[in-house]
């Protein structure tokens, strides 16, 4: 019996720290583990005792690449349960607070992360080095439009300060965001250059038979607000959220994995599903980005396409930023107080890889009792493992260099952030 | 910082800088400040050769490094023996960070019961396996430089790596935030809105953000030299505080730091006693 073992014993270019293991027995995977050996800080469990109003500084700790989406998952639960008015034009400035986030992810993942794979380098240094440089610096600076819109807002971009629930400690004036109008409008325009760039770069054709999850909105594409659905017609609420969804515990791995709870199936969420099924409220230059960044007639269910989805999504937020910030007036006041009340918050929101779901067991006195939180990533684990099952059969005849760079290459489409996940990939691949 | 700071071993014979970073137990945020650094880190890319960052290059080097950056907080017993691995193999060790210069908001977990926090997150606790107490990289190697902050400043990040390349060794200030505060004006928090700022008591180095968004510090930078935790507590008392609710402000992002720890073991000894329920 001929026997190989491939380890790829840290997944780079991925926010975290993983390992694979692959043993493949007379040319059939016959293991396959998907290892997080990022250790766990068990944030839900130190949560319990401390007051609501500290939970957005605590949360966004658990990752420094979306700290708003853990931010406002739990501010948005806190006061729906306390029934807080919050003042008029705050879902706006939380929204464009969003676009930030969503803008600096993923033109972090698509130039730094994701490119040099495709185009057969290390790092985007190397790119920058070799011949790619405009394309990395113009990625850059579009990130950086991110990053200066969530430091305007929030105070700095990495764990931004203002957010609490009742508002905004500080909200920016309507001179500070009309000031980022004009490099608005020229992201705009190149951001149809980072689609004509991703177009052609050569990716493997993956179509996959998956159920793709996010959340849904009538009024406009879900960022902090909405409601549940799948490619395969489920539907339902953040209070339904643990009925529908079950996390399981595997022996090689620090991070739950999600499945659906009836049929104990993964589940697939990210970029791609969310504009899979928000295709009514995309906006107009994020649906050019998306026809020419590659993604093609809808539904498109090859995570290979979660690049151009991200795009198309970054064109998205920079046509939603530029909307919010020419009607702008800043929410006065800031904030308002609040009264606690006992009782469960739950809510969602769509994280730049996925849909992020918190809840809260709060007593009379705004003490946390029970927490839950569950990231995005720790959800697509089970789908990660089963896109690596069905691939990587196809490239077994490669060598284990690689086939560690098309099983890389297959984890980082849905750009996994390991820290929430709680860290990624060491790939082990026995052969025999 | 003591004068004792001596690079530990030859520099390597490359023409340029070789500048590792290492993830221990963290969020990625203080590498990320190395990543948003954008145009300067390709600039950087320059001058020095960065031969081992896993979230930015697949290219993985063993060392040795002439200087190493460590994010993350040090708890799983394995972690121990890599952070002394990488010391062996760095010249100049500089920690980044909250988790890797105070064990980070990790460390809220830290003289409690271990096994209650696994069971409480995980439906398989055996399949577990963490240290008691999330703590510093100092506690385990010497370390030539510790950037505090969560997230560290980027602009002293940079600017670290610009004195080291200058052959100089760094000195961020210990300085207080409200340094910071009357440089740039901005009304002062506790007297004006009679709002706990911990300003007072934690290091320069953000900006004052906090204040300069209208809200209290929470001191995510660490103890600043030397900290009067005592006469601030006193305040925040006067401001209607319970005592416990002031540990709990320095048992906070940094409170595993000896300063701010110490404050809030004095403040729940004063709670145990006042507070107890009748």
């Amino acid at each position: 019996m001929t026997h190989r073992s491939v380890e790829v014993p840290v997944v780079a270019r991925v926010e975290g720290e993983g390992a694979l293991h692959v043993r493949i027995d007379d040319g059939e995977i016959t293991r396959l583990e998907l290892e997080i050996y990022e250790p766990p800080r068990f944030f839900e469990s130190f949560l319990r005792g401390r007051h609501f109003s500290e939970v957005p500084d605590i949360v966004p700790r658990i990752c420094g690449i979306c700290p708003v989406a853990y931010q406002f998952t739990a501010i948005h639960g806190l006061e729906r349960l306390f029934e807080t008015e919050v003042p008029e034009g705050t879902y706006e400035l939380r929204r464009l607070l969003y676009c930030g986030e969503w803008i600096e992810s993923h033109m972090l993942h698509v130039h730094l992360l994701a490119a040099p794979d495709f185009l057969g380098f290390d790092s985007a240094i190397e790119m920058a080095q070799k011949g790619f440089k405009p394309q990395v610096e113009r990625g850059l600076r579009l990130k950086r439009v991110g990053n200066d819109l969530m430091a305007a807002i929030g105070g700095r971009e990495i764990h931004p300060v203002s957010p609490m629930v009742g508002g905004f400690s500080r909200v920016a004036t309507a001179r500070e965001l009309r000031a980022f109008e004009g490099r608005l409008e020229d992201a705009l325009a190149e951001v149809l250059d980072v689609a004509d760039f991703v177009a052609p770069l050569e990716m493997p054709a993956f179509p996959r038979d998956a159920e793709l999850v996010s959340m849904v909105n009538p009024l406009d594409y879900p960022m902090n607000a909405g409601d549940m659905a799948s490619t395969r017609g489920r539907s339902w609420t953040s209070a339904q959220y643990e009925d529908v969804s079950e996390e399981v515990h595997v022996a090689h791995s620090n991070a739950l994995h999600s499945v659906f709870a009836d049929t104990q199936q993964p589940y697939f969420l990210g970029p791609l599903a969310r504009i899979n099924l928000n295709q009514s409220t995309l906006t107009p230059v994020a649906r050019e980005a998306a026809g020419r960044a590659g993604l093609g007639a809808f539904p498109d269910l090859d995570p290979f396409r979660s690049m151009a989805a991200r795009v198309a999504e970054t064109a998205l937020a920079f046509e939603e930023a530029l909307r919010i910030i020419r009607a702008y007036e800043p929410p006065d006041p800031p904030h308002v107080s609040v009264q606690p009340r006992a009782g469960r918050a739950t809510w969602c929101t769509e994280a730049p890889r996925g849909t992020i779901y918190h809840r809260y067991d709060v007593a009379a006195d705004g003490t946390i009792e029970e927490a839950k939180i569950v990231p995005p990533t720790s959800q697509n684990l089970r789908h990660m493992e089963a896109d690596l099952r069905a691939f990587l059969p196809g490239v077994l005849d490669r060598s284990d260099e690689e086939l560690t760079r098309y099983a890389e290459m297959v984890v980082r489409n849905y750009d996994p952030c390991i820290s929430c996940a709680t860290h990624f990939l060491r790939l082990d691949v026995e052969r025999a | 910082m003591s004068t004792d700071v001596t690079v530990a071993a030859e520099p390597t014979a490359h023409a340029k800088p070789r500048v590792a970073v290492f993830k221990m137990a963290s969020c990625d945020g203080c590498q990320l400040q190395l990543l948003d650094a954008e145009e300067a880190l390709l600039e950087l890319a320059g001058a020095i050769e960065i031969v081992n960052f896993a979230e930015a290059t697949s290219h993985v080097d063993p060392g040795p490094y002439d200087v190493t950056l460590v994010e993350g907080s040090i708890s799983t017993a394995e972690q121990i023996d890599q952070v002394k691995g990488i010391r062996e193999a760095s010249s100049f060790l500089i920690t980044i960070g909250a988790c890797a210069t105070s064990g980070g908001v990790q460390a809220l977990r830290n003289g409690t019961a271990l096994e209650d926090h696994v069971r409480y997150v995980y439906p398989t606790p055996a399949y577990i396996d963490a240290l008691a107490d999330s703590t510093p990289v100092a506690d385990h190697v010497k370390v030539d430089l510790e950037l505090t902050g969560c997230p560290v400043d980027r602009g002293q990040l940079l600017a670290s790596l610009a004195w080291l390349l200058q052959g100089s060794v760094p000195r961020p200030p210990t300085t207080p935030v409200c340094i910071e505060c009357k440089k740039r004006g901005y009304v002062c928090v506790v007297v004006a809105k009679g709002e706990p700022c911990l300003g007072p008591v934690t290091r320069t180095g953000c900006g004052a953000i906090c204040p300069g968004m209208g809200r209290g510090c929470y001191g995510c930078f660490g103890p600043s030299q030397p900290p009067n935790t005592e006469a601030l507590a006193r305040r925040f008392i006067e401001l209607g505080m319970r005592p416990s609710q002031v540990a709990d402000r320095f048992n906070f992002i940094t409170g595993y730091a000896p300063e701010f720890r110490e404050a809030a073991e004095r403040l729940d000894a004063v709670a145990a006693k006042e507070e107890a329920p009748a």
